[in-house]
């Protein structure tokens, strides 16, 4: 029943922007907006076009910095998951970027690479590639061995297991890296607005909180998060089409 | 009785022809011995069953026979022509079914004719007349998930046999099937046995299943892995599906294996 699962997710959005609209009423601070004050400010900010020239800045890091991670992050995590040497050589690697604070991090970028799209560009990648990286060569490894022997037992050649074998198996949980990298490129395209120059979204965020306009700041910040969801959403949908076996109906549903 | 009872007499002696012979097989994983210098023939056109208790290097044998593994020393042929790795002339039906789940029925039965670059048209006939003779007529566009456990070994079995190899391999292939659908499958099998003229090698760990369904049965026993007797029942196999489980030929046979592999069972 998908209508059940539409009520079920209007509810809980309902029940979100309820507690908003209350803690913003009560108020938690006198710098947190009500969900409707937050919502008209975005609407006048659509209406006079500053929020499309400002996702117009803020989307170029963030297109090119996702699409580098998803295409470079699976093809290096195909790789390291397939070869031990190049485990070897390069999870540390990742490893260590998943860990690292990159909020502090980031002024050796603008030392090294300045103040433009390229230190914004990194900061996105390094966001996003580390969880695509690990998630991919760690679903390529866990390949069932069976899956395998089938396809050598029905003289696959070594091309054909990994195109038609070992990618379609790792594909969910390749999915599953995509989805968190890529939210995680939004949270750097946004920090590096916040901490290497405004642009954007950021710039909103910097100058709507400096003249205490809470309710243009917090419009901005819903604005990216809702894109960010929609962008799953559309891939997921991919995922659904590329792989319809993989998806597993509940029986009750 | 008609049976006849060899120990490990070469081929040729028993008066049949062999499709697979291994020879001197030794397999070790690392100090682990897991199959020393094991000898067995196995006739053409028929089916034969390694028994042993789990341990003893049975499902080994078969994936060295399939290719799949490299024998530390020794050697399998396949019609006179020494086994290198997986080949067009043998066939593997596995334990856990190993289909793709992103996979329909149809795409997964011809699997192996796509990897054999049989073009779509064909390869889609062929397997569509596979899925008919399995009894899964009507579930080519299902996927594994929908189905149940026993229609999922059929879709293995439905792939295997569409390539059409001269020897079928299978890996304890109804063990993770019912009780019910695995004496059908039994049936089924010795029809298959009767109509392919296809050479079936047959892992289990079910006494009962093996003498049902084998023209000979090699018993395996554990550490270090060798064929301890081979057993070749002659005389049920004509009276019948319905009359094999109380013929006494059959019931002997299955107490005599049990009373030989009962010392091997903790």
């Amino acid at each position: 029943m998908p209508n059940r699962a539409l009520f079920l997710k209007l509810l809980s959005a309902v029940i979100l922007f309820g507690a908003w609209e209350i803690a913003g009423r009560v108020p938690v601070s006198f710098a947190f907006p009500t969900f409707l004050e937050s919502m008209g400010a975005l609407l006048a900010m659509t209406l006079d076009g500053s929020i499309f020239e400002a996702y117009a800045e803020t989307l170029k890091p963030l297109a090119i910095g996702v699409a580098i991670s998803a295409v470079l992050g699976i093809a290096i995590g195909l790789w390291v998951g397939l070869s031990n040497t190049f485990d070897w050589l390069f999870s540390p690697i990742f490893i260590v970027m998943q860990a690292a604070p990159l909020a502090a991090l980031i002024p050796l970028l603008v030392l090294a690479y300045g103040i433009g799209l390229t230190s914004k560009v990194l900061v996105v990648c390094i966001m996003a590639m580390p969880v695509i990286v690990l998630n991919t060569s760690g679903a390529v490894r866990n390949t069932p061995e069976s899956f395998k022997e089938m396809g050598r037992s029905f003289l696959a050649s070594e091309t054909a297991i990994i195109l038609r074998i070992i990618i379609p198996a790792a594909s969910p949980v390749i999915f599953a890296g995509l989805r968190l990298g890529i939210s995680a490129g939004f949270i750097g395209a946004i920090l590096s607005e916040l901490k290497i120059t405004p642009t954007g979204v950021g710039d909103i965020i910097t100058y709507s909180r400096s003249i205490a306009d809470y309710p243009s700041m917090y419009a901005a910040i819903f604005s990216i998060i809702l894109l960010a969801v929609l962008f799953l959403n559309l891939l997921e949908k991919i995922e659904a089409t590329l792989f319809k076996g993989n998806q597993r109906d509940y029986v009750s549903n | 009785m008609s049976q006849t009872r060899q120990t490990l007499t070469p081929a040729g002696a028993a008066g049949f022809e062999s499709a697979v012979s291994a020879r001197h097989i030794s397999k070790n994983y690392g100090e682990v011995e897991a199959l020393r210098d094991m000898s067995l023939e196995f006739p053409r056109g028929q089916l034969t069953s390694l028994l042993g208790p789990s341990g003893c290097g049975k499902t080994t044998l078969l994936k060295i026979i399939a290719g799949l593994l490299k024998p530390t020393s020794g050697d399998v042929e396949v019609n006179g022509k020494k086994v290198t790795g997986p080949g067009p002339d043998r066939a593997f039906v596995f334990q856990d079914f190993a289909l793709l789940p992103w996979a329909t029925v149809l795409r997964n039965v011809a699997f192996g004719l796509e990897m054999r670059g049989v073009a779509t048209s064909e390869r889609e006939a062929r397997a569509e007349k596979y899925i008919k003779e399995v009894g899964l007529a009507g579930f080519e566009n299902a996927y594994p998930h929908e189905l149940s456990g026993g229609m999922r070994q059929r879709v293995g079995l439905a792939r295997a046999l569409a390539v059409d190899a001269e020897v079928l391999l299978m890996d304890e292939p109804f063990s993770a099937v019912d009780e019910q659908t695995r004496r059908k499958f039994q049936e089924d099998l010795l029809q298959l046995v009767q109509n392919e003229n296809k050479t079936f090698i047959f892992v289990t760990h079910s006494i009962e299943e093996a003498v049902y369904v084998s023209d000979q049965i090699a018993i395996l026993l554990p550490r270090p892995s060798r064929v301890s007797e081979i057993i070749r029942p002659s005389n049920f196999r004509s009276k019948g599906v319905d009359n094999i489980r109380r013929d006494p030929e059959y019931l002997d046979i299955v107490d005599e294996i049990w009373a030989s592999l009962r010392t091997y069972v903790e």
